[in-house]
């Protein structure tokens, strides 16, 4: 990973014989150039993604309900905030989102992790089964949502005939049942994403590099030593990565938990996300779910930066 | 990143022949659903719903017609007025004592994500392009705030952006129209385009653009002749991974797309609905729509890890 050095293009003084002054360079300057390749891609990010947010900011603050467009609209101050905080099911929508995202990201990593050391043992095939393995993550998550309902139906699917099998528990309602249905999105989540987490693993166990093994070798190091005094340590950034990412995105669920479950049975799955589709686009408080909104982005703002910084963290 | 590193480190044969197992194991267990969603597209209705689950079975492509097709029940005496059927897909149809009444809105959808992915796609790529030339090689104000700047974007939980999206777009008339998914999903991809195409411009050496404008190149064209060629395979890579983003993608589709320009997520569910658990006909729809991606998985299988991680992680 080359460390940016951030010199415009000159001619390396190596060849100062050669060299002109930057201005005998013919056609557009180098500012001109940056600014003309990088404005459109700036302005377009303002207008969809910046502009957007300033709007949800000012109508957290107000009672405009986007089906009544005509209605008057009223400053209600942190009036919308207050009511968010305040309300039980707020927190029990976020209590939801914390199982999905806790559990997943601790299944995941302890598969993906345990999947990584394997891979990297290098048998024979192992890119092809690699590659077997990482599909699910490419797909779309609200189609394996949609397909995953088929799966999972009690009588007739095989999730549940494939359980009934192995246990002799009778047919299994994963989606209807209010114990089941938190564990019915955290197992579709975890064959879709295990692989992100292997990838990741897989990589950081890339970068280590054999002389450590041998010295360690050396040191008369056992396998259990080895692992936790280097392999470890080192791939730790990838794996911090790996699942902030996840986090991040599974804080966030959408898409794949409406599809399965559409937030039920009751609310037991209803993510935070869900629960401001609802509230914005079933019953037109748009206000308020704005409110909800900034407080969303506050949070994925906040672990977006910690995101950042590892990232940078891995480059290096 | 190469699958397969050569390590002094080498495994035992035996922690080599558990290790394959297990991993194989993990695949094979890994790989039931997807199987089953394609057997299943190939079942009639009642095998689709038979229990215990039909491994075996007559495969047929009734699931596939049901999902093109509009059908409608009638007697079989009007079915016999109406002479032989001109068509495979209308003597199975018949079977049912059904007649096809119309083409479904699954076509039609699908084009959808068809024209609004390329389109995104097109522009996403060619407005990362720039941009990640001019943060690679020049200076840049700034730069790391607008880098991060733009990839902070990519972190939005997209049904909270979608409020003042659907408000904006409604005063604009953009609201379920290709322009304005194409436009959204070029935005929501330029964070993906520009972080992985400046990690592919960043891996080409300045000598030959150096090279190119001491022999009287512009700035530009040396950009547009020397550069540009060189990055193909990282442009067509990039451009894979915002086609995917964009095929996959259902929040924004749900909320701003209702008929003109919805895309296939949304409305593969809809299925459900409309024939009345037709399980065979949903599945043939995952199908149709999944196939294209893991064509390109695979195709991409050596870039993938740089496409999670927004180029910054590359073997």
């Amino acid at each position: 990973m080359s460390d940016h050095v951030d010199d415009s293009l000159s001619v390396p003084a190596a060849s100062a014989a050669r060299r002109r002054p930057p201005r005998a360079v013919r056609g557009l300057s180098d500012r001109w150039i940056a600014t003309l390749f990088i404005a459109p891609s700036i302005v377009l990010l303002l207008a969809i993604n910046i502009f957007p947010l300033i709007w949800t900011v000012y109508l957290s603050f107000t009672n405009f309900r986007a089906n009544q467009p005509g209605r008057e609209v009223n400053w209600l101050g942190t009036k919308n905030y207050a009511r968010l905080l305040g309300s039980e099911d707020v927190w029990s929508y976020l209590q939801a989102t914390a199982h999905f995202v806790v559990w997943t990201m601790l299944i995941q990593v302890a598969i993906g992790l345990g999947l990584a050391l394997l891979v990297n043992k290098n048998f024979k095939g192992a890119p092809v089964w690699t590659t077997i393995i990482l599909i699910p993550m490419m797909l779309s998550p609200a189609v394996v949502g949609t397909f995953w309902t088929y799966l999972y139906q009690p009588q007739t699917g095989i999730f549940s005939y494939i359980v009934d099998f192995f246990t002799g528990l009778g047919p299994i309602d994963m989606i209807g049942s209010v114990k089941l249905a938190p564990w019915a999105i955290v197992i579709v989540d975890t064959w879709m994403w295990t692989p992100y987490i292997m990838l990741l693993c897989l990589a950081g166990l890339r970068s280590i590099p054999d002389y450590l093994y041998e010295a360690a070798e050396v040191d008369r190091a056992g396998p259990f030593q080895t692992f936790w005094y280097i392999t470890l340590p080192r791939i730790l950034p990838f794996l911090m990565l790996a699942v902030l990412f996840r986090g991040i995105e599974n804080f966030k669920m959408f898409d794949m938990v409406v599809e399965l479950t559409s937030g039920g049975p009751g609310s037991t799955t209803e993510l935070a996300s869900i629960n401001l589709k609802r509230e914005a686009f079933e019953k037109w408080r748009t206000g308020y779910a704005s409110a909800f909104a900034v407080i969303l982005f506050v949070t994925v703002f906040g672990l977006g930066n910690i995101y950042v910084k590892a990232l940078n963290r891995v480059k290096q | 990143m190469s699958i397969a590193a050569v390590s002094v480190v080498d495994a035992t044969p035996r922690g080599k022949i558990i290790a394959a197992v297990l991993v194989i194991g993990y695949a094979l267990i890994t790989m039931i659903p997807l199987i089953w969603i394609v057997a299943t597209s190939f079942k009639s209705p009642p095998d689709s719903i038979s229990y215990p689950p039909k491994v075996i079975f007559q495969p047929t492509l009734e699931g596939y017609v049901n999902l093109f097709t509009t059908r409608s029940r009638q007697t079989p005496e009007y079915i016999e007025s109406l002479g032989p059927p001109k068509t495979w897909y209308d003597a199975l149809v018949r079977e049912r004592n059904m007649i096809i009444t119309g083409p479904s809105r699954f076509a039609g959808r699908y084009m959808n994500s068809v024209i609004i992915g390329f389109g995104s796609t097109f522009l996403a790529v060619f407005l990362g392009t720039l941009a990640a030339y001019a943060f690679s090689r020049f200076r840049v104000p700034l730069k790391d705030d607008l880098l991060f700047f733009i990839l902070s974007t990519r972190m939005m939980p997209p049904v909270a952006v979608a409020i003042p999206i659907y408000l904006m777009y409604r005063e604009l008339g953009l609201n379920d129209t290709h322009l304005g998914m194409i436009l959204l999903y070029t935005a929501v991809n330029l964070s993906l385009s520009v972080w992985l195409l400046k990690g592919f411009v960043d891996e080409i050496p300045r000598e030959y653009e150096e090279a190119a404008v001491v022999d009287g190149y512009t700035r530009f064209q040396a950009f547009v002749k020397v550069v540009l060629p060189q990055m193909r395979a990282g442009i067509a890579a990039t451009a894979i991974f915002c086609l995917i983003f964009a095929w996959n993608e259902y929040a924004f589709a749900l909320l701003l797309t209702s008929g003109t320009a919805q895309t296939a997520p949304p409305f593969i569910p809809i299925i459900i609905g409309e024939g009345g658990l037709d399980w065979p006909a949903v599945a043939a729809g995952t199908t149709l729509f999944l196939v294209p991606v893991v064509v390109f998985t695979v195709l991409l299988r050596k870039q993938l890890l740089r496409g999670i991680t927004f180029g910054a992680v590359r073997r």
